[in-house]
């Protein structure tokens, strides 16, 4: 299986891997399933302006898994929430290159913010 | 093929030592072998206007005479690796076909006696789809569930048994697992009870003992190019002491008894010939050497943490090492084991999301399936290789669990199973 550059490149140097302490300006989203070969978890943490301050992964699935929720944490730093909600699979899809076969990971990548983002709206309600 | 020269960006002390490995490693055997160089030169022989061309049919002239005495020999040769009469192997393209041809054609010839099968789910694809096939004609099939080690219990399978069955179905050695069937028992209980059983020993040929003199085998597939041979031959030993009959898959002239019709491709003949005798030869000192490198890695990577073995160590071939790496996806590791040429029983593999069949059959659950590496090892692996090996195997399970939701999971003591994933 020919792997794209960036792929790889995700892959080999992975940005932003780790934790974040939880507490009331960070947001988890945990999405997949174990079953499915594919599980991530995206934390951002959010400032009180409303712009993500900084984001962390941790995923558990095959290379474009690893990659597509990588260039997500990457992305979704200094945007605020809703910017955040307007990245669509198919922009990581493109930008990594995904072949079809490899398209649900970035729709995972997708729902992971989407995930992280409505954890910490319910913590504000 | 990488050489040593170009630098990851890994921890520097997996930057190897200059030495002469190459790059990437083969430790996929259980896919495919190269072949044997003295295969290809015998095989060279067989190809030119210099060399031996002629079709083996032709009985009127030197051309056939020789290339049909090339191809005797070889017939001898595959039948002395399985101590029986050289008539009693009948030539195809694989074992796939082999597989199709002793299925099908006992299966269709002695439908009158009945239409009940019986294998295992664990079974090479082979073997499965060709069952699959004769379902959708109206036969019955079963397909027994192995235990955890991958071995099927004696009897389960006479429980299975009934006044249909016609065929019993077996491999000898499991392509994905390394494990060996006790074909021998099951062999005693076939013939006992007037039932067909046939083997695909695809795996096992040249590797473990076969005896055709001892073992109540009716049919037995064989394949090339897992022994140092050629790609696109293979053999299927047909039984005429008690006599099989099978319904022949392949028309057109009536060749190797009627079985298997199509002008006998002398140079790959031989080819299997010179691989089989070379395995007669070499065999305990190639599983002996083997099945020390394998042990090797094996206990380099069995003290990582959360590592489970895949089938039983004991009942298996030298070569093959099945392993899952807890809280790592399998081709995520096989991509961090770039250096190396291994599979995956990783859904992401292949075209679906179905972690393998295979282990699944073992009980093992989706995680683990997904996460399996398998390693087998063969005539040309070194000893070198392995450490390499080790090495980074272990670096890179470790750099994935680093990574891994899963292992942070597990390291703070929460049970996986108890959690309700999103899933998409």
């Amino acid at each position: 299986m020919a792997y794209s550059e960036k792929v790889l490149d995700h892959y080999e140097n992975p940005r932003n891997v780790g934790i974040i302490d939880d507490d009331l300006s960070v947001g988890t989203g945990m999405v997949g399933a174990p079953a499915c070969g594919d599980v991530m978890k995206l934390q951002i943490k959010v400032g009180d302006d409303g712009i993500i301050q900084d984001a962390k992964f941790k995923t558990y699935g095959c290379g474009s898994a690893i990659a597509s929720s990588s260039l997500v944490t990457e992305w979704v730093k200094g945007k605020s929430l809703d910017e955040a909600g307007e990245i669509k699979n198919t922009h990581i899809a493109e930008e990594l290159s995904l072949p079809p076969v490899k398209i649900h990971c970035s729709v995972l990548a997708e729902d992971a913010i989407a995930a992280a983002i409505e954890d910490y709206r319910q913590k504000h309600q | 093929m990488e050489d040593l020269s170009i630098v990851h960006t890994w921890p520097p002390e997996l930057e190897t030592k200059v030495s002469n490995l190459k790059l990437p490693i083969y430790l996929d055997y259980s896919a495919t072998t190269p072949m044997d160089e003295r295969v290809a030169a015998k095989m060279a022989q067989y190809l030119t206007i210099d060399g031996a061309f002629g079709n083996p049919a032709s009985r009127s002239h030197e051309f056939g005479w020789e290339a049909e005495k090339a191809v005797d020999l070889a017939r001898q040769q595959v039948a002395d690796l399985i101590n029986a009469d050289p008539r009693d192997i009948v030539w195809t393209s694989g074992a796939t076909e082999s597989d199709n041809l002793a299925i099908k054609g006992a299966a269709h010839f002695y439908r009158k006696k009945g239409n009940h099968i019986i294998t295992v789910k664990t079974e090479h694809k082979a073997v499965l789809d060709t069952c699959r096939q004769l379902e959708r004609e109206g036969y019955e099939v079963t397909y027994l569930d192995p235990e955890d080690n991958g071995l099927i219990v004696l009897d389960k399978l006479k429980a299975a048994v009934t006044s249909e069955t016609i065929l019993i179905s077996v491999m000898h050695v499991n392509n994905e697992i390394g494990v060996i069937q006790d074909i021998r028992s099951i062999g005693e209980f076939a013939r006992e009870n007037k039932i067909i059983f046939h083997v695909d020993a695809a795996q096992s040929a040249g590797k473990v003992d076969i005896d055709m003199e001892t073992m109540k085998v009716d049919l037995m597939s064989f394949s090339a190019h897992k022994i140092y041979g050629p790609k696109g031959i293979g053999a299927l030993y047909v039984r005429r002491k008690p006599r099989v009959r099978l319904e022949a898959q392949m028309h057109g002239g009536g060749h190797e008894r009627g079985l298997r019709s199509g002008t006998l491709a002398t140079h790959q003949i031989v080819g299997m010939g010179e691989a089989f005798r070379i395995a007669k030869e070499e065999m305990a000192s190639d599983t002996d050497r083997i099945r020390m490198l394998r042990d090797r890695l094996y206990n380099g990577l069995k003290d990582v943490e959360e590592v489970y073995l895949n089938g039983d160590y004991d009942h298996r071939i030298a070569g093959s090492l099945n392993i899952s790496f807890n809280y790592v996806e399998g081709e995520s590791l096989i991509m961090a084991l770039r250096d190396l040429a291994v599979s995956s029983g990783s859904a992401c593999t292949s075209a679906s999301l179905e972690p393998s069949y295979v282990l699944r059959a073992l009980g093992r659950n989706d995680e683990l399936a997904h996460s399996s590496i398998r390693f087998t090892i063969g005539r040309f692996t070194t000893v070198e290789e392995v450490d390499y090996t080790i090495d980074l195997v272990a670096k890179a399970v470790d750099k994935l669990r680093d990574l891994s939701p899963l292992w942070d999971m597990y390291k703070d003591g929460i049970d996986l199973s108890s959690v309700e994933w999103v899933a998409h």
